[in-house]
């Protein structure tokens, strides 16, 4: 319906400049111009059609890395929990409460401290801003964790779907390096030495090298150090180089990395579903109409045929429904929702913000963002195996799922496959029961030093409770496998136990472990210091 | 990939393509005409520039002014040092003891990840991850791989000495001092 209004006021426009003068003309299309803004803004006019709706979708480079039309399975609130979305939603939030916050913020050792009291003591609405941003990024690696946990108990990294689940691994390291690097920026004692144990994590591929004595010729763990801090010490080439990376770099990987991630959702044929998926739904409401009931004015525009299989062919345009506004109403109420918790928690709530770093005296316990507890947990048995480590095997154990498992019962079904409900529950009990084993074990006897004092290092180094709990994980994994006969079962259980180990392992860090790392029932028991 | 044979000269080429033309469709894998060879190379001697430049780039990130505070400096010791006491001089990251045999320097750095070491009686103790270490440093218990390092010093007279923390010198090294 559109297009013949455009060309309609164009050919009005020629008749009238036959015969008006050059200024009266001038005149009528300065009137114009608004609207002519409008029309070559969104050329498809105002979107108050199913099918102009589309092309305003189809026709807005933002939009468009939507598909425009969903399936109606994809709307279902359990097919996504709109996970991906408040992701999304806590992002943009922090992407504009931290150029908020740049206004003010300077990247200098102690005038940085002092910016952040101005910010939180002095600018209006500083601190309420200053909350936001801090709350928006822990919901967004909440939300990320959520997500990812979702798509793997619905399956969703299945054929064709392995490279965005590559993507979607990119961006948690990019969702964790952004909260590592803000976490320096305040310059208070907890940053401080926060960051110092984070610098020295990436140094300690050192005690491997040390222990087999090559550290002199080959020393990735002392780059690693100092690519990161620019400087022997966590200084001012450390802050503005965290800087940088949070404020610049990161996000900008983030965006990118987004962009090809929900470009690839479409590509992929939409959010994974069952199926039979069109069986299980009920039947399609009166007020939407099939989508073929008038006939296309436009016939198909081809670049070249494409050979293959897209994801789309075979698959009827039925049960599908307008992106705009179905989706997109859903989606601003996810988005809503999470402005709402922002903005609750951050009048509830202030971010912490300790005494001006002293690189004298270390804050104690010295802990990292809380998402990095569980690893802390292990560093303070190992550093290399605990920080580095079992880190690098988790990811690549992750990575590796859409490859190894490459089965197709259940997909598009929470916890479908072979074992079902029972399976993940089973590896809840087992994988809680062994993490909590080990803890155990280890905080009542101790650990290797203790009975072996002169222990060789690269022992100590490899054997972590962290290295016992993948073994014990993996071997619980194989056992699934056999037992199902299914691979998918292997991928539950392991994926199920690291879970359940690295919730344990958090909560351990967050709330068990005080002054000099030591263990107490709760925070209220600290001897004062 | 379908492999076709090259042509070898454009007279081949217009002869094979009224045959070619029945076979050949849109979807099939176009064979390299001689012309792309030096479109090829374009291409590729520009991505390889490009590598070699981001490689050149990429050592600018790579700290070269190392802008930390220098790592020599003098202390002047209190009047009184009791024996096994160490000193910490303001600021600094090393303990100074004085015992029978002389005076030594330990870092006060944990070989750990980097938190500083407080001295007790028994020896050091680190408050990150519970590393202990004995009097000379050793590691007694934790996770830390490595004794805390013994740096150089040097009587510089007058009640002062020089400590040089960029230097590590062999556990036990202690140094007489008026
Ligand atoms: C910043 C982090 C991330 C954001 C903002 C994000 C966003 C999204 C969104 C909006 C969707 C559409 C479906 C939905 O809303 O759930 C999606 C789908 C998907 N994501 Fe992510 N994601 C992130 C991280 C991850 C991670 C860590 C993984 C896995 C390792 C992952 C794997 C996938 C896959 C495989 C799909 C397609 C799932 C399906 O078809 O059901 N994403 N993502």
């Amino acid at each position: 319906m559109s297009a013949p209004i455009v060309s309609r006021s164009e050919s009005a426009n020629t008749t009238r400049a036959d015969d008006a003068p050059a200024l009266s003309r001038a005149l009528t299309n300065l009137r114009m111009a608004p609207s002519r803004l409008m029309q070559t803004m969104f050329r498809s006019g105002p979107p108050k059609s199913d099918r102009s709706r589309s092309s305003f979708v189809f026709g807005n480079v933002f939009l468009h890395l939507h598909s425009v039309r969903v399936h109606r399975w994809t709307l279902r609130w359990s097919a996504t929990a709109g996970l991906g979305v408040l992701t999304i939603a806590a992002f943009l939030i922090a992407l504009v409460t931290g150029v908020l916050l740049m206004f003010y913020y300077k990247p200098y050792p102690e005038v940085a401290y002092l910016s952040m009291k101005d910010i939180h003591f002095v600018v209006p609405t500083g601190r309420f801003i200053r909350n936001i941003h801090r709350w928006s990024a822990n919901i967004m690696v909440v939300g990320v964790l959520l997500h990812m946990g979702r798509v793997f108990y619905t399956s969703g990294y299945r054929t064709p779907r392995e490279f965005n689940w590559i993507i979607g691994m990119a961006l948690l390291v990019v969702t964790l390096g952004l909260s590592f690097t803000g976490y320096l920026l305040p310059w208070d004692q907890l940053a401080y030495w926060a960051i110092t144990i984070g610098a020295n994590i990436a140094q300690s591929p050192r005690e491997v090298t040390d222990a087999l004595g090559i550290t002199a010729s080959f020393d990735p763990g002392g780059f690693q150090r100092l690519l990161l801090l620019g400087s022997d010490t966590v200084g001012e080439e450390a802050l503005i180089r965290f800087y940088l990376l949070h404020v610049m770099v990161l996000p900008m990987a983030l965006l990118a990395l987004l962009s090809v991630h929900m470009w690839r959702v479409r590509k992929d044929g939409g959010i994974v579903r069952p199926i039979d998926a069109d069986q299980r739904l009920a039947p399609l409401g009166n007020e939407t109409y099939p989508v073929f009931t008038q006939a296309p004015q436009k016939t198909y525009q081809l670049a070249a045929i494409v050979r293959g299989r897209s994801a789309e062919v075979g698959n009827g345009p039925e049960n599908t429904v307008p992106a705009m506004p179905h989706l997109f109403y859903a989606e601003a109420a996810v988005f809503m929702v999470t402005v709402l918790v922002c903005v609750v928690w951050a009048l509830c709530q202030d971010a912490p913000l300790k005494e001006l770093a002293n690189p004298n005296v270390p804050e104690n316990p010295a802990k990292a963002p809380w998402y990095f507890l569980g690893l802390q947990e292990l560093v303070a048995f190992s550093a290399f195996m605990g920080g580095i480590g079992i880190p690098s095997i988790v990811l690549l154990g992750i990575g590796l799922i859409p490859f190894l498992e490459r089965e197709t019962e259940g997909t598009g079904d929470w916890f479908g496959g072979p074992g079902g409900k029972s399976l993940v529950f089973g590896s809840i009990v087992y994988g809680l029961a062994t993490v909590l084993g080990v803890e155990a074990f280890a905080i009542h006897f101790g650990w290797i030093r203790q009975w072996w004092v002169a222990a060789p290092q690269l022992l100590i180094t490899a054997i972590n409770p962290g290295t016992v709990l993948t073994a014990l994980y993996a071997g619980y994994s194989i056992a699934m496998i056999r037992r199902y006969n299914s691979t998918r079962a292997g991928a539950v259980g392991l994926f199920t136990c690291f879970l359940c180990g690295f919730l344990v392992l958090t909560i351990i860090g967050t709330h068990f472990r005080g002054p000099n790392w030591e263990f107490y029932w709760s925070p209220t028991l600290w001897p004062e210091h | 990939m379908t492999v076709k044979p090259h042509p070898r000269s454009g007279a081949d080429e217009a002869s094979r393509s009224d045959s070619q033309a029945v076979r050949a469709s849109r979807l099939d894998e176009e064979p390299m005409p001689r012309r792309d060879f030096l479109g090829r190379a374009a291409l590729w001697s520009a991505a390889s520039a490009m590598f070699l430049a981001v490689l050149g780039i990429a050592r600018l990130p790579r700290a070269a002014v190392l802008p930390s505070p220098s790592k020599k400096y003098r202390v002047t010791l209190p009047a009184s040092m009791a024996d096994g006491v160490a000193f910490v001089p303001q600021g600094r990251s090393v303990a100074i003891v004085r015992d029978a045999d002389g005076i030594y320097a330990i870092s006060t750095v944990c070989t750990h990840l980097g938190c500083i070491v407080k001295h007790t009686p028994e020896g050091f103790e680190c408050p990150c991850h519970g590393s202990r270490f004995g009097g000379d440093g050793h590691v007694v218990r934790g996770p830390a791989p490595k004794a805390l390092s013994w740096l150089a010093l040097q009587d510089t007279g007058g009640g002062t000495i020089m400590i040089d923390e960029g230097k590590v010198v062999a556990a036990g090294t202690k140094v007489k001092v008026a």
